[in-house]
Formats: structure tokens, C-alpha cells, sequence
């Protein structure tokens, strides 16, 4: 693993859990600043290869070069109500929680926290426990965790799970937002890529372990994600929005179509 | 005052002691409770408590100092329990289950030759159950140094345990080595466990642990303060449990009720009050 420049190259990396190839030589390169989807149906590799660029989890092959620091938003975290932990001692716990010692009060501290709950809208409800806010409210409380290192690399898993419409709206504009403004390069994992189309500069695709990358309109296409399947695929353009469907599933809904909502996208 | 303070509370020796080691196991179980029950490692908690009975059992059966006893079964236990190295919570719960039943075999075996070859017919009652008005008073430095080593660690560990709580893999991405911080919680708790089980018993020790916690927590939206009033509570239903044991020597003469008794029923009381205080909430994430 090697720190570059801003950018993201991830090159020939493979991941194997015998007997099962997860990742087969996935290669992309994510310039410095760009918002990228890692799209992919469950089981796909989204997961095993965010955690290939956390560290956690050791290639069988390729190579991986970081642009530095890494900010991570893991999967929902199921916050208890009864948490002793407000919105603001969470994002707190990003800057210094590996630190030993008590915190010690400091206006320092205190004013890199504020900024940063300003930063993701947070600060109405920053003296609220973790676990009574709203799953939204909570993304936006992790993502200023992720970020109060001010970190070169952003990488989100399923940050959009179990949110309502307007939740997932807001929290794609947000990082979209934080991200040009700070140049900070995203990796998004969703399984649905329909609320990032407006939002990605790149489109990393996933499918049982290989991956098309590029930028969107050229990866969402009939021959691209027909070779990545195996199998002919369907890009429907439909009032404006273009969906992703297994060919001839449209006579057969839902028996042959791939229904899953990775494999129905729209591009705006 | 004489109606609450009984006559000879304050100078009687036994008292004396009682206190200060009731006290340094209710303050230190406080403590670590609250990260118990964020870390929902309650179940650890309570297995080690009653694994180390088998300590303070054999303590008896040996005639060495209990509290040693008690210490040496929950560390050893603590350090069983991580050494498997077990990831998911399903897993290290069947680990502390099997821990568990194991040391309360023991416990069994060691107790049968405590009656049958000592003929301490006291000990499963004072281990179990603890006899706070009969700690040797020799205990006390011992016993306040181990709580005060528990302490020091848990203000040392204080953000790592925390940030552990919140996501393991941030923690580890931010250079938290989860796994240490979790070996040297779990001796921690083991500490804390020790001196409860001392005072109040193996069994009834995870109520001075999880108690005065869980009372807290529905109160605090912080993790100082879920600790500040934790410790006030444990504190209070340790001394006034002492209190209220050595008042009903009047209200049975010659018998007085166990401490033990007292201790629970204010830490169950305090649980119940707070839950009246606490302010209704909307469920996590809704």
C-alpha cells in the first residue's frame, strides 16, 4: 500500500475467501477531489474492498496507492438511545479518541468541533444524544466524525441505507458540497445508484467481483455492463432516466429481470 | 440524628472498614459499569463476578487472603475469555457462557471440600453473598490500591474505550490497537469485580456494576456525567446499604439484616426512580 498524490489508483487488486473469489484484478483510478459510486448489488465486493483500502482485509494481488489519510463511514451504526454520547462528543471523538488520557477542555478543540457540525448542518442538534436523533441526522453527525481529520480520502459504506427520500437527497448534496470544497477525493458504496447519478464525477460497477469504472454515461451503457455480466443487459432510456434491466425482462417483469436495485439506474 | 445513625456507627471498626472498602468497590464499579454497558459487555461483567468465586472459595479452603483469591479467578478468567480471541458477539457470549458454567463448577467442587474438609459452613454464604462487617481490616490498603489501578487505567483508556464502543474499525483506523484495549478493560472489569464481589458477594457484585450504570445512563447525555452520577449512586446505595444493615441490629435484636440486602434494593430503588426522571425518547434512529 503506497501514499500518492492526491489520487486513488487501485491496480489489478484481487481478494480471495477460498473458495470464493470476492475481488478478480479490479483496477480504477479516482483523481484527487473526484466523487465516485462504488455501485454493486449485496455480494458484489463493495465491502471487501472498501475494507482492501482500510487495510483490514490483505490482497491476494494488485496494488493500491492512497492519496493519504483515510476518512471512514462504516455501515449504520445502531446508536442506543440510552448512549451517554452527544451529536458533538461523537464528532469530538474523531479529532482526538485515540488519544489516552481524559479530554481536557480547550477552546481549540471545542471550535474545530463547532466547524465542523457547521459544515455537515448539524449544529442545531449537536448538544442531543447520538441516539435519539434521526437516521439522517446520525449520517450527517458520522460523515463530520469521518471528517474533522481532514482526511485526503472519504470512503462511505452504504451511507444511504434506510433513509427516507429526503435524508438521502441531503446527505449526497453535503458530501458532494464538502468534498469540492475541501478537494477531498469520495468513494461511495450504495447498492442503488439512482440518488448519486446527479452527484458522480466516476462510477465504479461492480459485479461478483469485477469492476467497469469510468466516467457514468460511459459505464452505464448496453456493451460495457453486458461484458461485466456476462450476459446481455438492457439500458432503457425512460422520460429522461435510463434504467439497467436484464434483456427481454421487460415481458417478463419481475421473472427475468435482475430487479435488484443496482441493475435499475437512471441517469438524469 | 441518633434515629439514622445509630449509636456506635462511626467509631465501630468494622464500619469503618466497610466503608472504605464498600466504597472504593462501589466508586471503581461505577466506573467501569458505564463502559461496561456501552461496550455491552454486561454479560462479561456478571460471568466474571461469579467466576471468581471460585477464587475467593478457594481463599477459604487455603486460608489465604480472599481478596487475592478473588482477584487471581477473574483475572485468570478475563484472560481465558480474550485469549480465544472471539469477534462477533454471538461468539464471545458462548465463550463467556462456557467460561461461566466452568468456574461455577469449581466454585462447587472447592466449596464441597470447604465445608466437608474445613468445616466452613459460612464460606458459600460469604462468598457468594459477601459479609461486609467481617473484611479484615488488613484488606484496606490492598483493596484501595487495586481500585485506584482500575481507575488510573480507565482515565488512561478513556477515548480508545470510547472510540472502540462507537465502530472497532475506526478505532483501528485511527491506530487504537482494539484488541489490547479490550484485553486490558477486560482485566479492569476483572478489578472491578474483585472488590465488589469482596463486599457484597460473587453473585450480587453485577448489581453494583450494571446498577448504578444503567440508573445513569437513562439520565446522562454524557459520558463524564453518566460517570459523575453513577458513582454517586453506587456510592449512596453502598454506604446507605452499610447503614441500614447496621441500624436493623435494633430493629431485630441481635440479628442485623445483610448489607448486601440493603445494597441492592437502594441500587434496584435508584434504577427505578431514574427511570421516572428520565425523559421520554423517541426510539434510535427514527
Amino acid at each position: 500500500m503506497l501514499e500518492g498524490g492526491g489520487a486513488l489508483r487501485v491496480e489489478d487488486l484481487s481478494v480471495s475467501f477460498p473458495p470464493r473469489k470476492v475481488l478478480d484484478r479490479v483496477s480504477f483510478t479516482l483523481a484527487a477531489g473526484a466523487f465516485c459510486g462504488l455501485i454493486g448489488s449485496n455480494g458484489s465486493g463493495k465491502t471487501t474492498l472498501l475494507r482492501s483500502l482500510l487495510g483490514f482485509v490483505k490482497p491476494e494481488s494488485g496494488r493500491l496507492i492512497l492519496p493519504g489519510a483515510i476518512g471512514y463511514v462504516p455501515q449504520k451504526i445502531q446508536f442506543d438511545a440510552d448512549l451517554p454520547m452527544r451529536a458533538r462528543d461523537l464528532v469530538a471523538l474523531g479529532l482526538d479518541g485515540n488519544r489516552l488520557g481524559l479530554p481536557l477542555p480547550s477552546r481549540r478543540r471545542r471550535a474545530a468541533v463547532d466547524e465542523m457540525l457547521e459544515a455537515v448542518n448539524a449544529t442545531d442538534f449537536a448538544d442531543q444524544r447520538i441516539g435519539n436523533l434521526s437516521g439522517g441526522q446520525q449520517q450527517r453527525v458520522m460523515i463530520a466524525h469521518a471528517l474533522i481529520r481532514k482526511p485526503k480520502l472519504l470512503l462511505l459504506d452504504e451511507p444511504l441505507a434506510n433513509l427516507d427520500i429526503r435524508a438521502v437527497a441531503e446527505i449526497v448534496f453535503l458530501v458532494r458540497q464538502i468534498c469540492s470544497t475541501h478537494g477531498i477525493t469520495v468513494l461511495v458504496s450504495a447498492h442503488d445508484m439512482n440518488p448519486l447519478m446527479g452527484a458522480m464525477d466516476q462510477i465504479v460497477y461492480l459485479v461478483h467481483g469485477r469492476a467497469a469504472s469510468g466516467r457514468t454515461a460511459d459505464v452505464v451503457q448496453t456493451e460495457v455492463l453486458s461484458a461485466l455480466y456476462g450476459y446481455h443487459i438492457d439500458v432503457i432510456r425512460v422520460h429522461g432516466r435510463v434504467l439497467v434491466i436484464a434483456a427481454g425482462a421487460a415481458d417478463e417483469w419481475p421473472a427475468k429481470l435482475d430487479a435488484h436495485p443496482a441493475h435499475v439506474a437512471a441517469i438524469p | 440524628m441518633s434515629w439514622i445513625f445509630a449509636e456506635g456507627f462511626f467509631t465501630s471498626a468494622p464500619v469503618q472498614t466497610a466503608l472504605l472498602v464498600g466504597g472504593g468497590a462501589a466508586v471503581v464499579s461505577a466506573v467501569a459499569g458505564v463502559f461496561t454497558i456501552i461496550r455491552g459487555q454486561s454479560f462479561a461483567g456478571h460471568a466474571l463476578a461469579d467466576v471468581s468465586s471460585a477464587g475467593g472459595s478457594a481463599a477459604f479452603l487455603f486460608g489465604i487472603n480472599p481478596l487475592l483469591g478473588f482477584l487471581s479467578m477473574a483475572v485468570l478468567s478475563a484472560l481465558v475469555m480474550e485469549g480465544f480471541g472471539a469477534k462477533r458477539a454471538a461468539e464471545r457470549d458462548l465463550l463467556t457462557g462456557i467460561v461461566l458454567g466452568a468456574g461455577l463448577g469449581l466454585t462447587a467442587l472447592l466449596l464441597y471440600f470447604d465445608v466437608s474438609a474445613r468445616g466452613t459452613a459460612g464460606a458459600a454464604i460469604a462468598v457468594m453473598f459477601g459479609s461486609m462487617f467481617a473484611i479484615a481490616p488488613g484488606i484496606v490498603p490492598l483493596a484501595l490500591g487495586i481500585g485506584l489501578g482500575a481507575l488510573v487505567v480507565i482515565g488512561l483508556l478513556y477515548r480508545p474505550l470510547l472510540l472502540c464502543a462507537l465502530n472497532p474499525d475506526i478505532a483501528a483506523i485511527r491506530g487504537v490497537k482494539v484488541r489490547l484495549v479490550g484485553l486490558a478493560y477486560l482485566l479492569v472489569l476483572s478489578l472491578a469485580v474483585t472488590l465488589s464481589a469482596m463486599t457484597i458477594g460473587a453473585i450480587l457484585s453485577t448489581a453494583l456494576l450494571i446498577g448504578p450504570a444503567a440508573a445513569a445512563l437513562r439520565l446522562a447525555r454524557r459520558p463524564g456525567v453518566a460517570i459523575a452520577l453513577a458513582v454517586l449512586i453506587g456510592l449512596g446505595a453502598c454506604w446507605g446499604g452499610i447503614l441500614l444493615a447496621y441500624d436493623s441490629y435494633d430493629w431485630t435484636p441481635g440479628h442485623g439484616w445483610p448489607v448486601s440486602f440493603f445494597i441492592v434494593s437502594l441500587i434496584f430503588l435508584a434504577y427505578l426512580a431514574t427511570g421516572l426522571a428520565a425523559p421520554r425518547r423517541a426510539p434510535a434512529g427514527g
